[in-house]
């Protein structure tokens, strides 16, 4: 179950394998210049996550084949690819609950089990992940967030009641707090999701697919949320479908498809020759 | 005779006694325990266990161990066998778990009717309530207050393992833990339900309280206090049924329940049929929140 298979010293070279990294920076280190948070100045600055020569197998396929990816801090990487494309994978072996073959996480400078003490990740599952009919309040599945700094029996104090109070309040849930979580709309349910998160106090979101099955208005309504939060310092992982909301959506993209194809800037990403390395010839 | 007297006289008897406090017991426990069960989908498998447990009755009967070790042990194997079963033949979980139980359960009846006459096949299969042994109810009341206690008092991250293990993960609640803390004593409750009711309504008992209260309420923590409190009173009015229609107190616990169900079923706020049919009157009242991609609040964003 851990995140962190060993630092087993085969990680693939980064860069080095995506021969088809074309103009856009396509090491890490070339990466982290383009961003000016984190000081191009010796790049000590820890991102809020490194993955490094992840592979993942499922019996005989193979969903994710060396794949190299930093978010860095205060900024937030949105995830593209087609269907199967390992996208959901990625994200849950982040979240350790898919055992990695090989490869290395490490969030904010934690290995997998540390980050999970911490509570330093924060997971907004895909729709169809989640039991909508679960006999929970919003405010129920916000005071989730709480759990990992609580004592055994998960009794709430003051405190955590006015941190999910005030995450409610971030999120624009508040006067919808009692209403059973099925019965909010597909945008309210990704943001009382995210508001978990903010009472977790984590300090990275990974969001799978935050907008299907959302309508436009909601869509931006999260966009501004998630880059409201990012101003404020969180680091996001944020996996999407939606190539024409990512420019305003993402600081960087990842294109991909078993293996990362292309990096950078969304715009980058998002020129047609690099999309065709995906979309164009998966069928 | 009075009301008060037709109300009292069946606890004159000792024997009756003995079964409201056994039968009480268990009813909670299994209700209690019932809500997670449905809400993860564990239906099946408390049925599993149920029977699975059989031949670790009997072995535990022929060794002289408190039974309610033999079952454990054979609860927890029987869970553990089906998960390497499910893993490693590739078969889906409903497969896997028919396949354990049902061998694990002629097993106990081969074991039972090789075994000299002492263990009675009916009194497992469909429970004695009415002539328990004393150290039998000593068992059965301990081991009920003992699960009782634990799953009051982890209540929350049992919701929370049901509800999203991923997020208990994330910040560091060992689903392992809390899955294998509620296999536990779901082998548990079966041993404190079997004395009640036997194997075969053990698993109505685990099933359809927390059935019932999933249908009365929309929160986990009103569901906790109406499942245990609906089966206790379906273990009263099932054992006057019993005591004054001479009937299988067991089989009238069991069908009190289920007529609370139906009566749950038809007249609950949400899903009842009564409901259903106003539907279509009320739709435009509460499908306002309800319907999709409409947005009643808009997030409050910080400059």
């Amino acid at each position: 179950m851990t995140g962190t298979t060993g630092t087993t010293g085969k990680a693939v070279p980064p860069g080095a394998a995506d021969g088809t990294g074309t103009a856009t920076p396509a090491t890490d280190a070339a990466g982290g210049t383009a961003n000016p948070a984190s000081g191009a100045a010796g790049g000590t600055a820890t991102p809020a996550l490194a993955v490094r020569g992840l592979t993942v197998r499922y019996r005989d396929v193979l969903a994710l084949d060396g794949v190299d990816l930093v978010v860095e801090a205060g900024r937030l990487t949105g995830l593209v690819g087609t269907n199967g494309s390992g996208k959901s994978t990625l994200l849950k072996a982040v979240m350790g609950i898919v055992r990695p073959d090989a490869g290395s996480i490490a969030v904010l400078g934690h290995d997998g089990a540390q980050a999970r003490r911490r509570a330093l990740l924060g997971y907004v599952p895909q729709a169809e992940d989640v039991d909508w009919t679960f006999p929970l309040s919003v405010r129920d599945v916000v005071a989730q967030g709480r759990y990992g700094r609580l004592g055994p029996l998960r009794r709430l104090r003051a405190a955590d009641r006015e941190a999910v109070d005030s995450a409610l309040e971030r999120v624009g849930l508040t006067a919808l707090a009692d209403r059973q979580i099925g019965r909010l709309s597909g945008g309210q349910r990704k943001r009382a999701f995210v508001a978990r998160c903010l009472a977790q106090e984590a300090r990275v979101l990974l969001l799978d697919e935050p907008f299907a099955g959302v309508d436009v208005s909601s869509q931006a309504a999260i966009t501004a949320l998630l880059r409201d939060l990012v101003a404020g310092g969180v680091s996001a992982l944020v996996s999407t479908h939606d190539l024409a909301g990512l420019p305003a959506l993402a600081d960087d993209a990842v294109l991909l498809h078993r293996r990362v194809l292309v990096r950078g800037a969304p715009e980058v990403v998002l020129q047609p020759e690099n999309l065709a390395l995906a979309f164009g010839g998966a069928r | 005779m009075t009301v008060l007297d037709w109300l009292a006289a069946p606890w004159g008897y000792e024997f009756m006694q003995r079964a409201l406090l056994v039968t009480g017991v268990a009813a909670v426990v299994c209700a209690l325990l019932s809500c997670w069960l449905v809400l993860i989908g564990w239906s099946l498998l408390g049925d599993a266990v149920a029977h699975a447990v059989l031949p670790g009755v009997v072995l535990a009967y022929l060794v002289g161990l408190p039974f309610a070790v033999g079952a454990l042990v054979f609860g927890v194997g029987a869970v553990a066998l089906i998960g390497l079963v499910r893993e490693t033949s590739g078969l889906r979980e409903d497969t896997s778990i028919g396949v354990v139980f049902t061998t694990l359960f002629a097993l106990g009846i081969v074991l039972v009717s090789t075994t000299p006459s002492q263990v009675d096949l009916g009194h497992i299969l469909f429970g004695n309530v009415l002539g328990v042994a004393d150290v039998d109810i000593a068992q059965v009341v301990g081991l009920g207050v003992l699960t009782f206690a634990v799953l009051v008092l982890k209540r929350r991250d049992l919701t929370l393992y049901a509800f999203d293990r991923t997020h208990a993960h994330a910040v560091g609640i060992s689903p392992r833990v809390l899955g294998g803390l509620l296999l536990g004593l779901l082998a548990v409750t079966v041993v404190v339900g079997l004395q009640a009711v036997g194997v075969v309504l053990v698993v109505a008992m685990l099933i359809i309280p927390g059935a019932t209260a999933y249908l009365l309420t929309e929160r986990m923590s009103r569901m906790l206090v109406i499942a245990p409190v609906l089966a206790g009173a379906c273990a009263v009015v099932g054992l006057y049924a019993s005591y004054y229609l001479d009937a299988s107190s067991a089989g009238m616990v069991v069908v009190a329940q289920g007529i609370v169900f139906t009566a749950a079923y038809a007249f609950a706020p949400r899903t009842g049929l009564l409901r259903r049919s106003s539907r279509t009157s009320r739709d435009g009242e509460r499908g306002a929140g309800a319907a999709p991609g409409r947005e009643l609040v808009a997030p409050r964003l910080a400059p």
